[in-house]
């Protein structure tokens, strides 16, 4: 029972870094129709940026900051230079463009920092909580990564719904012309919902650096995690993507915990592949049609 | 106040328009009319800026909106309903409203503009929190109408209000489309199928088919021209 | 010599037959000319060649974008391997094996990627490519897939008929430009067949194409088991060129280098596969001789040829949608054009014989009359529609 707590625990922790990929694929997927498969490259990238500020001696927080906003800044060039003539146009350019992207961001961090993977400290101790007497697999790093994510959503989700902006956003990727037709300007909208995307999945490289380390090709599995999270959850639905990342986290949890942890990322593809067959809207969304 | 002149508008090889030629008085009510397919919606959305037209020019006061893009025409004061309404059903009642006038800088003013709204359509101010996509035909109509005044445009542009609408809910649209124009100084361009009903408020009216202006005259000559009714507005 | 010349114009069969016979002879004359490292260059060419032509059929002739041939690359070479390893059979029975598992492999992806679209089978191939390299490392099959290290695989004995100093890398090379001739010559004839016919109509227009009695399904996953199984004979041979099978030898940019790949060789075109494939081989060699004559370090040197190959996908597709050699043809095109209008004003009788290949519906983009005439029989329209892939 013990265990079966602490696996759940590991995963709803990993779930969350998961939840964070995924929402940066389903604020893209919203807007444009394009699944970014260049956002594990993005994250690599930045995470890498933070480290070479750790590596120079800069802190913790100055190092999150320092991808954050490179993040911000990556998402939205990527989307001015690359994406923004392949929007409208049939998906495999962008399917494409994004993967050249994924293979030179990958390149360029093997170019400049090697290829062989560096450890990424946390900013907590990542030893387990005891709780009478018990160690529980939840560090106070852990509780960490959670709240991060956490606020994150939270103040993304102010944003979407509660301001002015997020009313252009969501005009803008729900109906890009009739929000043209209302002065939006829709170009911009798209822009700054790259990089707010980018900014997300940026979080999640820093957060799950400790354990994966930071290396050209370790955030791989990070993509087919997000994106196997956010079909779970319909890709269309931010919603989804959260409950579609805990529920993955927790999955390939029990999957590493009780069968072997080298099976994971082929769990993750069992579980993509099953979803995709049984529901390929996803399981949250309501609405049906055919989208695969 | 506008003036369209030798507008040609191709989609790929296919001529939607042809060399049009339109003048809109300021605080006129114009319909356009004729059968599907005439180019109709072609001409409403190369003056909203949506469509680029292979030739010709659209002037608003002067000043030239083809080459300008769709979101800096709206900010010279030009409103265009869509057809259908085109509100966004993900959105509520009161985001799709405020949509509408969000271009403008003033925050204070928006407001009172919803609530105006508000009181000018009833039925929305129930409904203000629902989405969109709960309104009847005839109600997101009325949103559509009420998002593109609360950006107080000077120039309307609607397309096709009474496409499946109850006549009694056509005959209360043109009926406040009439005074958007008599009370508040605005010009109205209307494109209807429905001649019938556009025709009983329209001060003058423009018949296209296939692409080139075949009449345009004022609207109670035009509905007194048996030939031309026949032949062109099927009634 | 005239009727020579007749037959081969008439019989796909004996031009495709003449074609490879041509290119063996040629390959012999190249092998035998280079030394042991030009000649194992020769034999990387020669396997990718292999998965880079399956690709070729699957994505620029069938539509399906796959991401995924570098595990089913994996799967062919992991097979060859444990063959030779447990039954010591014969190299081309242990070759025809590693096609046919893989094959087996292409019917389980094809079962489950027929039902998907665009980024979602984008996505799933993906997971694939992932997902599948690391099962090396799970525990109960590390004894007999030895885990991260991989397994290693006794290299070919060159008969002894050929001499005692016959260099190994000639042989392994000989071995693997015959497999990639062979792909190439049957992978040719079963495009040119109404497989490949119905494989384009069902990618141009999926509906249309079930509407005249294609079942768009089952083609699918025939086209993704031929792929597979041209792509395991490339891992099959890989293992045997490079006496190896371990998980690090096909990472997810493996997968994405054939992309990159069949984008170069103009998505869809078997002889643009050829030279796909030799680019993957050449650029790495060009980077690193470009690296140590500019005294770049080791980290730039090795990472320039993925850099390329990202720079390579992102400009060709926002450059030139139809891949540089469907660009290449056009202006080819052009110039035929010209030159035929000032020979010779009336269309020509072979505008009548592009009959059957003229299956794209709408695609006012290229059906100009210079497309259509311009050698139908050669080429047919293999080649170059980078935009034509809307799923």
């Amino acid at each position: 029972m013990v265990r079966f707590i602490n696996l759940t625990l590991a995963g709803i922790t990993s779930g969350v870094v998961f939840a964070a990929v995924a929402l940066a694929l389903v604020l893209i997927w919203r807007s444009t129709r394009i699944v970014n498969f260049a956002q594990g490259g993005m994250l690599m990238f930045t995470t890498f940026l933070a480290w070479s500020v750790i590596d120079r001696g800069g802190s913790y927080w100055l190092a999150l900051g320092v991808a954050l906003a490179s993040g911000l800044v990556l998402g939205a060039v990527i989307e001015r230079v690359a994406v923004r003539p392949v929007e409208n146009k049939p998906p495999l350019n962008a399917v494409i463009v994004t993967l050249g992207l994924f293979v030179l961001l990958q390149a360029s961090a093997g170019m400049i920092w090697g290829d062989t993977p560096h450890s990424y400290p946390p900013a907590f101790t990542i030893k387990g909580l005891s709780v009478g007497g018990t160690r529980l697999l939840l560090s106070p790093f852990d509780l960490f990564v959670i709240g991060a994510v956490a606020a994150v959503m939270m103040l993304l989700t102010l944003l979407f719904v509660r301001t002015d902006l997020g009313l252009r956003l969501r005009a803008s990727a729900f109906a890009p012309e009739i929000a043209r037709l209302q002065g939006v300007r829709v170009g911009r909208m798209l822009t700054l919902g790259w990089a707010l995307a980018a900014l997300v999945g940026s979080l999640a490289g820093v957060l799950i650096a400790p354990s994966v380390f930071v290396g050209p090709a370790q955030f791989d599995s990070m993509l087919v995690f997000g994106f196997t999270a956010a079909v779970i959850g319909g890709l269309d639905s931010p919603a989804g993507a959260v409950v579609g990342g805990l529920l993955l986290g927790c999955a390939l949890s029990y999957v590493s915990g009780y069968v072997s942890s080298d099976l994971v990322t082929f769990g993750a593809l069992a579980a993509l592949i099953t979803v995709l067959m049984i529901r390929p809207s996803g399981l949250f969304t309501a609405s049906t049609g055919r989208r695969v | 106040m506008l003036e369209v002149k030798g507008l040609t508008v191709h989609y790929g090889a296919v001529r939607a328009l042809g060399g049009v030629d339109l003048s809109v008085d300021e605080g006129s009510v114009t319909a356009v009319l004729g059968a599907n397919g005439a180019g109709k919606t072609t001409l409403l959305r190369t003056v909203s800026g949506l469509l680029k037209p292979r030739a010709g020019s659209v002037e608003l006061d002067g000043r030239e909106l083809t080459r300008l893009p769709v979101e800096d025409i709206v900010r010279l004061g030009v409103a265009h309903v869509p057809q259908s309404g085109g509100v966004i059903t993900e959105l509520t009642v009161e985001e799709n409203l405020r949509l509408g006038g969000l271009w403008r800088r003033d925050r204070a003013a928006l407001t009172r503009r919803v609530a105006e709204m508000y009181e000018l359509f009833p039925p929305l101010a129930e409904r203000r929190a629902r989405t969109a996509a709960t309104l009847s035909g005839g109600e997101r109509q009325m949103l559509a109408l009420a998002r593109a005044l609360t950006g107080g445009p000077r120039l309307l542009l609607v397309d096709e209000p009474s496409l499946g609408l109850a006549p009694r809910v056509v005959a209360q649209l043109m009926a406040v489309l009439r005074r958007l124009c008599d009370e508040d100084g605005r010009t109205v361009l209307l494109v209807e199928q429905n001649a019938r009903s556009a025709l009983s408020v329209a001060d003058r009216a423009v018949v296209l088919d296939l692409g080139a202006v075949v009449a345009a005259e004022a609207a109670a000559t035009l509905a007194a021209d048996d030939r031309l009714r026949h032949a062109y507005l099927g009634f | 010599m005239g009727t020579v010349l007749n037959v081969l114009r008439r019989s796909t069969l004996a031009r495709h037959t003449a074609a490879a016979l041509a290119a063996i002879v040629a390959l012999y004359f190249l092998t035998t000319a280079v030394g042991p490292y030009r000649d194992l260059q020769i034999a990387q060419a020669a396997y990718l060649t292999c998965a880079v032509a399956g690709l070729t059929v699957l994505t620029g002739l069938g539509g399906q974008i796959s991401l995924g041939h570098g595990a089913f690359m994996a799967v062919g070479a992991y097979t060859a391997v444990l063959v030779i390893g447990h039954w010591g059979w014969p190299l081309a029975a242990v070759l025809a094996a590693a096609a046919g598992v893989t094959a087996v492999a292409g019917v389980v992806v094809g079962a489950v990627a027929a039902r998907l679209h665009g980024p979602y089978l984008a996505g799933a191939t993906l997971a694939f490519a992932v997902g599948l390299p690391g099962l090396a490392n799970y525990k109960p099959l590390t004894d007999e897939l030895g885990g991260q290290n991989g397994l290693t695989l006794v290299p070919p004995i060159p008969p002894a008929g050929l001499g005692e100093t016959f260099p190994l890398e000639r042989w392994q090379s000989w071995i693997a430009c015959l497999g990639a001739v062979i792909t190439l010559f049957l992978l040719g004839n079963l495009v040119r067949g109404r497989f490949g016919r119905t494989l384009r109509a069902s990618r141009d227009d999926e509906i249309a194409a079930a509407l005249s009695g294609v079942r768009v399904a089952r083609l699918r996953i025939t086209a993704t088991v031929v792929s597979a199984a041209a792509a395991g004979l490339g891992g099959g041979l890989l293992a045997v060129v490079a006496t190896l099978a371990a998980p690090g030898a096909f990472p997810l940019t493996l997968s994405l280098q054939l992309i990159a790949a069949i984008i170069i060789g103009g998505l869809g075109s078997l002889p643009g596969a050829v030279w796909g494939a030799l680019i993957l081989v050449y650029v790495p060699t060009w980077a690193s001789d470009l690296s140590t004559s500019s005294g770049f370090s080791h980290n730039i040197a090795s990472n320039l040829p993925l850099a390329i190959y990202g720079l390579v996908l992102i400009v060709v597709t926002l450059a030139f949608p139809r891949g540089l050699q469907g660009g290449l043809r056009d202006i080819g095109g052009a110039v035929r054009r010209r030159a035929r209008k000032r020979r010779d004003p009336a269309p020509g009788p072979r505008a009548s014989t592009s009959g059957p290949t003229t299956t794209h519906p709408g695609g006012a983009d290229e059906a100009t009359p210079d497309q259509a005439g311009a050698r139908p029989d050669d080429r047919g329209d293999a080649g170059g529609r980078g935009e034509r892939l809307r799923r």
